[in-house]
């Protein structure tokens, strides 16, 4: 049926302490349930935090070492696990990982620059917390790292290293529903716009492969066995998990799609372009056809910004938030 | 966090900065007969756009821009473009050279913000080296360094991926950001804001390869389309024409990077003022970077050693003010924002024996290949220091 279309508001935006950068999924966002939610997002070499108490806090690239500037960040995301939650900071040196505020580095992995030849950039990007015990980094050889998180402490190992992509990972995701079976309960993607299909656990299981088609694919989400994902092209696709094949394709952006995100309760999928755009959509399974449909919801423009972030702030995708490129704020809807 | 963002960064900041001496040199010269000793004529112009180009596309300082590596610090590049302005007769005092280099870098914020395609950084490039061979188009010596680079540019370039040329422009992004200078001719233009902020069209052409926003298609689980929808939204965007070439030779198509400055279009810049937007960009300034001492070790390798000795007799001849008066260029210098001060080093050339006989293979290298027209003493106690180098 037709989605009940409560018009979304521009609310108070909240200050920022420096702008933020333009790198794919640039907005953390963590919302405890009866608590406001927490945001962060990556300025150069540091992460401005804004909690929903205390002060605004800033977290820096860890790794300069013998005579070498303070690495760049690329990327930050609040984990949920059963037992706790981490705050993961990806940069150009490695993975580093904190207590859910900020206060306390919990585990740090430092990557292998000397495997890289010297022309390639290296850096870790893609964060996701999968299968209730682990969280998976991508990394710019196409290398995911995974590590097993202990329910308290900090003995947190690199359990296994995932090598079939062949291009830099740009975003994970896990499932945030229900999987239908044989679906797989994460998505990898990369530079190339190729994704994986994975099932978790003390081993991981490839399940899927779906090859890119020549534009990269900036973000993704997974939700009851869809995968969304944004592309450079400004095309949203929607795929069958279970199956690879694609099931929609949306002329989604004028210019490339920097973030996805998903409401679990609700299928609302909001996305965020370097075309100001942010559009609001809504996912559902016809039960007659079992086609897999996508409508569009609302719209907003950010004039003048290149978004670079964009995510929920509620499981019912009532409320969002949106950074942009050379903003000092994050825009609150 | 690309390592191969550098000869992008340098060669279109390059760029713009020819685009505007060369505006200005037009705008103060004298026709040849009626100069005085101490004026600008249009063979000094061209002698210092010859030198400049061929001193910024030196074949070992392009072998060294082309490998894989970080980005140096704002304070490193805009050492590098100090010396380069200098690389002639032609000097700059500091508001000046202050100006020219907000000027440059503005310019191409605006360029990599706007590019359709993060591949179309290299149209930009492209087009602005068309230009430069335009201003040496009758020094074959220095066109040939000029095709040399370009071949390098299309060599090391065409191939890499869309996902590596977003990740250039991200790395470029980063560079640039919270600079919010506002440019005379941009605000005229209103391509940028008052606030200085940049204004992003939604409407025009789409990049090459994407779609119109609007059409919504769904798939069955065999594959076969079943439903087309539309949405609409508050852009208005149409086809694009056709794609720019990114041969040595080529309609570019896109105009970014192409020259916007005229002789009747001066160039002005206003400094924004103390903002919150300014902190970042200072504290970078003040935070002692160990970097530093490598990045001006190789400097002074590739251009050092080009003494800047005080041209003899007239010495506002020889000078090029951005501004439009002395007067204005004295005020800039005393109310330039301490946020926006570039706090230039001093390069000398290191003392290591090993150092110095690299240095003077390399000087050697750095002479202007093309004949000097027969004309006056105006800096030739310069040249002639240069040439016996």
């Amino acid at each position: 049926g037709v989605p009940t279309l409560r018009p979304y508001r521009r609310e108070r935006s909240l200050a920022l302490r420096s702008s933020s950068s333009a790198l794919y999924n640039n907005l953390a966002v963590l919302c405890p349930p009866a608590r406001a939610p927490a945001f962060g997002a990556v300025h150069g070499t540091t992460l401005s935090l804004l909690g929903n108490e205390g002060p605004p806090r800033q977290l820096q690239a860890r790794g300069g070492g013998s005579a070498l500037s303070t690495p760049l960040l690329t990327q930050a995301a609040w984990c949920e696990l059963p037992s706790r939650v981490l705050l993961v900071l990806t940069s150009q040196r490695g993975v580093q990982m904190y207590e859910s505020d900020g206060s306390t580095m919990v585990f740090w992995h430092a990557l292998d620059v000397s495997e890289q030849p010297a022309a390639h950039s290296v850096f870790a990007r893609g964060i996701a917390a999968a299968g209730g015990r682990f969280i998976c980094v991508g990394t710019s050889s196409g290398a995911v790292l995974v590590f097993d998180i202990p329910p308290k402490g900090t003995n947190v190992t690199l359990s296994e290293v995932l090598e079939q992509h062949r291009d830099p990972i740009t975003d994970i995701a896990a499932e945030q529903g229900q999987a239908p079976d044989r679906a797989g309960d994460l998505v990898t993607a990369d530079d190339s716009g190729t994704l994986c299909l994975w099932s978790t656990g003390e081993e991981f299981t490839l399940l899927g492969k779906i090859p890119g088609s020549g534009s990269t694919c900036s973000s993704v989400t997974l939700w009851n066995g869809i995968v969304a994902a944004g592309y450079g092209n400004g095309q949203i696709r929607l795929w069958e998990a279970g199956s690879g094949r694609i099931r929609a394709q949306v002329s989604a952006h004028a210019r490339w799609i920097y973030a996805l995100d998903l409401a679990p309760l609700t299928g609302k999928l909001l996305s965020g372009a370097e075309d100001s755009f942010v559009h609001v959509w809504k996912l559902s399974r016809n039960p007659d056809t079992d086609d897999i449909e996508i409508q569009h919801c609302h719209a907003e423009c950010v004039t003048d910004t290149q978004v670079c972030g964009a995510r929920f702030c509620d499981p019912a995708g009532d409320t969002f938030a949106v950074t942009g490129y050379d903003l000092s704020e994050i825009l609150c809807y | 966090m690309s390592a191969r963002t550098l000869p992008l960064l340098f060669l279109n900041l390059g760029g713009e900065m020819l685009y505007i001496l060369d505006q200005r040199l037009r705008a103060q010269s004298i026709p040849g007969e009626k100069a005085r000793k101490d004026e600008w004529t249009d063979v000094d112009r061209k002698r210092v756009m010859n030198d400049i180009i061929s001193t910024m596309f030196n074949k070992r300082f392009m072998e060294e821009l082309f490998k894989p590596q970080d980005l140096y610090s704002k304070k490193a590049l805009r050492t590098v473009y100090d010396r380069l302005a200098h690389a002639s007769i032609m000097r700059l005092n500091q508001a000046s050279m202050d100006k020219l280099y907000d000027l440059m870098t503005m310019a191409f914020k605006y360029q990599v913000l706007l590019c359709p395609r993060p591949r179309d950084i290299l149209l930009v490039t492209f087009n602005h080296l068309d230009a430069i061979k335009d201003f040496i188009s009758d020094s074959p010596g220095i066109l040939n360094q000029v095709d040399e680079t370009f071949r390098q540019l299309i060599e090391t370039y065409n191939c890499l991926s869309d996902g590596e040329f977003q990740l250039i422009r991200q790395t470029l992004l980063i560079f640039f950001q919270d600079m919010h200078i506002r440019v005379s001719i941009f605000l005229k233009d209103k391509v940028q804001n008052s606030n200085g902020r940049f204004v992003l069209p939604i409407s025009g052409p789409v990049p090459w390869g994407t779609e119109v926003p609007g059409l919504i298609r769904i798939f069955n689980h065999k594959g076969v389309e079943v439903k087309r929808t539309e949405f609409t939204s508050a852009g208005n965007y149409v086809t694009p024409q056709r794609e720019g070439s990114f041969e040595l030779y080529g309609d570019r198509v896109l105009k970014l990077g192409t020259n916007m400055y005229s002789v009747t279009r001066p160039v002005e810049t206003h400094m924004s003022g103390s903002s919150k937007n300014l902190a970042s960009q200072a504290k970078e300034n003040i935070v002692p970077n160990p970097l530093a001492k490598e990045e001006l070790n190789f400097l002074a390798r590739l251009l050092g050693g080009l003494d800047l000795q005080k041209p003899t007799g007239g010495e506002t001849g020889f000078r090029l003010n951005l501004f439009t008066t002395d007067e204005e260029e004295e005020h800039a210098a005393q109310t330039r924002p301490e946020e926006l001060s570039y706090k230039v080093i001093n390069i000398e050339a290191t003392q290591e024996p090993g150092r110095r006989a690299e240095l003077s293979r390399i000087l050697g290298e750095l002479e202007v290949m093309e004949p000097r027209p027969g004309s006056a003493e105006k800096g030739e106690d310069l040249l002639a220091l240069m040439d016996g180098l």
